[in-house]
């Protein structure tokens, strides 16, 4: 909905009803949509993407984000998102796991090899690992095995075998986002 | 629209192959569990409502196939290999395949118990295949009987000259018709008198071919939604503080502070009952906070100002409760069940030319799985609704039922995609925990665990201590086995009577059982507060690790290769018969060490810079075996080389397989390496993943080889946790190679640093 003042200062209405005040807040960039958080400056990003705008892709891990499960991309640089405050991030651009494919649908190269090494346990670590293993990618297109090693996700089930596969899968072909 | 249920084939007394009849332009066919004279099918069938399918197909006149997977997906795959068995008896293309996850199958029984629809849903308990193997393939073979049977009246070919094939019946004259424009036909047909033969095994097209997961897109692209994250506008958000005691008490509380966060919106006390089995009811006492968004909620439970009154169990502690096992095994006391008593341990034990023994030490282990207990619930005045990452629909609506009074007919149970379970969703405590509070607080709850309510909260897995004697006798063969092992029974407390205690901490015929001529095994019962519960491929992850290192110890003694002194004891190839039910098939087990050996260069044992270990097992009629290499440089041990073969008889899915493989052996390497749960003043004390840290990227293998013994024609047996108990003897017998350090403790790189 456009803002009041996009309009300029529109004439108090005859019946007397005042136009609402802007509400200010933090501006964020999330998938390449804007949106303005308007609550609790301190509330960290993952319950402003879980709760409010209810984009779930980015997972609970823990209170510390830990094992991974809730890392993000800000302005292109893993982070994890229970550890982000909103008032850490206004203008800032955030990618989540549901913004790693283009627009069309066209995956990004290393969830295709995720889907293709079958890289998948209960799955619920997986947003976490494909945040990771894409902003490795893009800093380094062809990582070895000890660049595979530093991240810093956990896994439950089992799966850092065949993630490491996809990556090196997703570094062969077309390395790089989208 | 009436529902037609008299169109059903008998299987047995309570099991009917059926067709749905009047399910608009679809054909919708499945097995039912009923008793005969039951109500008729609830109407939502007939609609687009897929949920209330079963483990059925409904082919629709597009040639769409929705095929519903009854159990639970813990991430071991049945939600893609079920549907496969059944897709593939109907002969349709995969790719027009789509599969629901299921929620509870329940109806009204006559008797006042509910009726299970679907039959058994449980997942992640190792038997989903095996359990559902016959009746998807018959379910399969109707509707594909059917489909000839109507193409064959429209081509005017008999029924017998019709091939099928990717959703399509071809007549031997090349014509063609879809599977789609058939089903209005086929779903009119009567039904033959006997349920149609499945296919013989060489005409399989799908089942023992690699397939993705059937949820991979939705999960690489964030849209798949497990429980933790459906909402419900109304809801309220609740986030708990336990008593770290699970019979202790609050003494004082301020819940001032926490009502002072904006969006806090109640506080309330959560007591556990008395005389409910775990998972019943609430784990310990509780305060709950309940505010409208999570971030509130959390806020306010964090200045809860809460005391807790200890209990009795504040005298326990893990390292005590060790000292005890030791001195009980160390005791000439009987012990509290003999499990098994072959031949005559005390004679053998006068002829003995060499004696070996050990005793072994494993810790407590917590579940940690990925997405912590949550439940969405919803109640309405005599219906619920949730939404709950469960391995046991039907448990979880037990639990409500109790609670609420509602008929289970009237509870709906959704079961998204878990995120892991490994035992800990077979109790349902978080959904006694959410009901009780969405009661109190007359409005739907949404409740979440914290990691560190989960890590301190759970059912542990009890720890253990072995302690094995041997025999071996002047032609250097073992001629007694003597093992003794204290534990605090994951049963206990559970409903099993006092002599079944033991059966979740050893198993009658595990390794070596049967193949020693003079065999005992006893287990010594301890006391615990501690909340134990099933946990992954228990009890033989403990046992294997004992007995397979033992079984290397052996081989130290006697000088020999340890792959040679196994290869003796299960000598020829034969089938012993097992206590518990089946056979054990020495063959089978020789093949899979034997495999893994070749694969690793097992003749280079004795000369490998690196150590190799190697170990093997058997467990519910499947066979498993590891080598894995590890290299020590500079202090630092490395796993270098990891291989696993599995023979599971028929193989559903081999790339689904493969994953089960690969996935067990890395949980089974994590938890070995890192992990374990340990008390103080009847305390927790592992908060986080920090303090219970699963193995990094770096620590664990680059790849598990995996080898799986082609099928021969055998039934599948299951297959989720079987490469779990031999990767950590195999690892610790490597590492005894490369370091000349005898691992008997674990977790074993505290142990090995200790030690080295
Ligand atoms: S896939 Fe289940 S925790 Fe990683």
């Amino acid at each position: 909905m456009a803002p009041a003042q996009a309009h300029g200062t529109p004439a108090v209405p005859e019946s007397g009803i005042t136009p609402v005040a802007v509400r200010s807040g933090i501006a964020v960039e999330i998938n390449g949509e804007r949106f303005v958080h308007t609550g609790d400056p301190q509330m960290p990003l993952l319950w402003y993407l879980r709760d409010v705008l209810w984009l779930t892709g980015t997972k609970y891990g823990g209170e510390h984000g830990e094992n991974g499960a809730d890392l993000v991309l800000v302005d292109g640089k893993p982070v994890s998102a229970i550890g982000q405050p909103m008032n850490r991030l206004a203008d800032k651009r955030i990618t989540t796991v549901e913004g790693l494919a283009a627009n069309d649908g066209t995956l990004h190269p290393l969830q295709q090899a995720f889907i293709d090494e079958d890289a998948i346990g209960c799955g619920y670590c997986t947003p976490g690992w494909l945040i990771a293993g894409v902003a490795l990618l893009k800093r380094k297109p062809h990582p070895d095995d000890s660049d595979i090693d530093q991240l810093p996700n956990s896994c439950r089930c089992g799966v850092q075998t065949r993630v490491r596969a996809a990556i090196k899968r997703a570094a062969a072909g077309k390395a790089g986002p989208a | 629209m009436s529902a037609n249920t008299s169109n059903g084939i008998r299987l047995s007394r309570r099991r009917f192959l059926q067709v749905l009849a009047g399910a608009a332009g679809a054909l919708v066919v499945g097995v039912r569990f009923a008793e005969a004279g039951e109500p008729p099918l609830p109407p939502e069938w007939l609609g687009n409502d897929f949920h209330d399918l079963g483990a059925y197909v409904r082919i629709d006149s597009e040639g769409n196939v929705l095929i519903g997977a009854r159990d639970p997906d813990t991430g071991t795959g049945v939600a893609t290999a079920l549907p496969m068995i059944l897709a593939d008896e109907l002969d349709a293309d995969w790719n027009r395949v789509s599969v629901v996850h299921l929620g509870l199958g329940v109806e009204a029984g006559n008797d006042g118990h509910p009726l299970w629809t679907y039959g058994r849903q449980r997942g992640g308990t190792g038997d989903s295949i095996p359990a559902a193997w016959a009746d998807l393939r018959l379910a399969g073979a109707l509707a594909r009987w059917l489909i000839t049977q109507a193409a064959a009246r429209r081509l005017g070919i008999a029924a017998d000259r019709l091939r099928c094939e990717a959703g399509t019946v071809i007549a031997p004259d090349g014509r063609r018709v879809t599977y789609g424009s058939l089903v209005d036909d086929a779903s009119k047909l009567d039904l033959p008198t006997h349920a149609p033969a499945p296919k013989p095994p060489q005409r399989y097209t799908l089942i023992g071919k690699p397939v993705g997961d059937v949820d991979a897109h939705a999960i690489v692209t964030g849209q798949a939604k497990y429980a933790i994250d459906h909402h419900e506008a109304e809801a309220l958000v609740a986030v708990l503080s336990h008593c770290p005691w699970p019979d202790g008490s609050l003494a004082s509380i301020d819940t001032a502070p926490a009502l002072a966060v904006k969006g806090v919106v109640k506080v309330l006390q959560l007591k556990p009952e008395a005389d409910q089995p775990p998972g019943h009811t609430v784990i310990a006492p509780a305060v709950a906070v309940l505010a409208e968004s999570t971030w509130a909620a959390l806020q306010g439970r964090d200045r809860l100002k809460l005391e807790w009154k200890p209990g009795p169990s504040a005298a326990e502690n893990s390292a005590a409760l060790e000292q005890q096992a030791t001195a009980l095994l160390d005791s000439q006391s009987a012990p509290t069940t003999r499990v098994r008593d072959d031949g005559d341990v005390e004679k053998a034990s006068k002829y003995a030319a060499i004696r070996v023994e050990a005793t072994y030490y494993q810790p407590w282990l917590a579940h940690a799985c990925a997405e912590p207990m949550n439940c969405l619930v919803r109640i309405d005045k005599d219906k619920a609704s949730l939404v709950v990452p469960t391995q046991s629909p039907q448990q979880a609506c037990a639990v409500v039922q109790r609670l609420t009074g509602i008929a289970p007919e009237s509870i709906a149970i959704r079961v998204p995609r878990v995120g892991g379970g490994y035992g800990r969703r077979l109790d349902h405590d978080y959904v006694a925990e959410a009901v009780l509070l969405a009661k109190a607080a007359n409005k739907p709850v949404r409740l979440l665990w914290t990691r560190g309510e989960d890590f301190t909260h759970d059912y542990y897995r009890p720890a253990s201590v072995h302690k094995i004697n041997a025999v071996i006798d002047h032609k250097r063969n073992l001629a007694g086995w003597n093992q003794r092992i204290a534990s605090a029974s994951a049963l206990a407390g559970r409903g099993v009577p006092a002599d079944r205690l033991w059966s979740s901490e050893v198993s009658a015929d595990q390794l070596p059982a049967g193949l020693v001529p003079n065999f005992r095994s006893d287990w010594y019962a301890q006391q615990s507060a501690l909340p134990r519960g099933p946990h992954r491929a228990m009890p033989h992850l403990a046992n294997a690790f004992a007995a397979e290192s033992f079984i290397d110890e052996i081989a130290h003694q006697l000088r020999e290769d340890p792959m040679k002194t196994r290869l003796r004891l299960l000598g020829e190839p034969r089938s012993i018969t097992l206590q518990g039910g089946g056979t054990l098939d020495t063959g089978r087990l020789r093949n899979v060490l034997q495999l893994v050996a070749d694969r690793i260069d097992w003749k280079d044992w004795l000369h490998s810079v690196n150590g190799l270990g190697i170990a093997c097992w058997h467990m519910d009629g499947a066979y498993v075996a590891h080598a894995i290499e590890t290299s020590l440089q500079n202090d630092k041990l490395g796993i270098e080389r990891v291989v696993c073969a599995v023979d599971v008889g028929r193989v559903i899915n081999p790339l689904g397989l493969e994953g089960q493989v690969a996935g067990a052996t890395l949980d089974a390497l994590s938890t070995a390496l890192n992990l374990a749960i340990t008390t103080r003043d009847g305390k927790v004390q592992q908060h986080d993943w920090k303090a219970y840290p699963l193995a990094s990227m770096a620590q664990l293998p680059n790849s598990v080889e995996t080898i799986i013994v082609p099928d021969d024609g055998r039934p599948p047996a299951g297959a989720s946790f079987l490469a779990m108990p031999t990767a950590a003897p195999a690892l610790a017998n490597s590492v005894f190679r490369v370091s000349a350090v005898r691992v008997r403790r674990l977790p074993l790189m505290r142990e090995f640093l200790r030690l080295s």
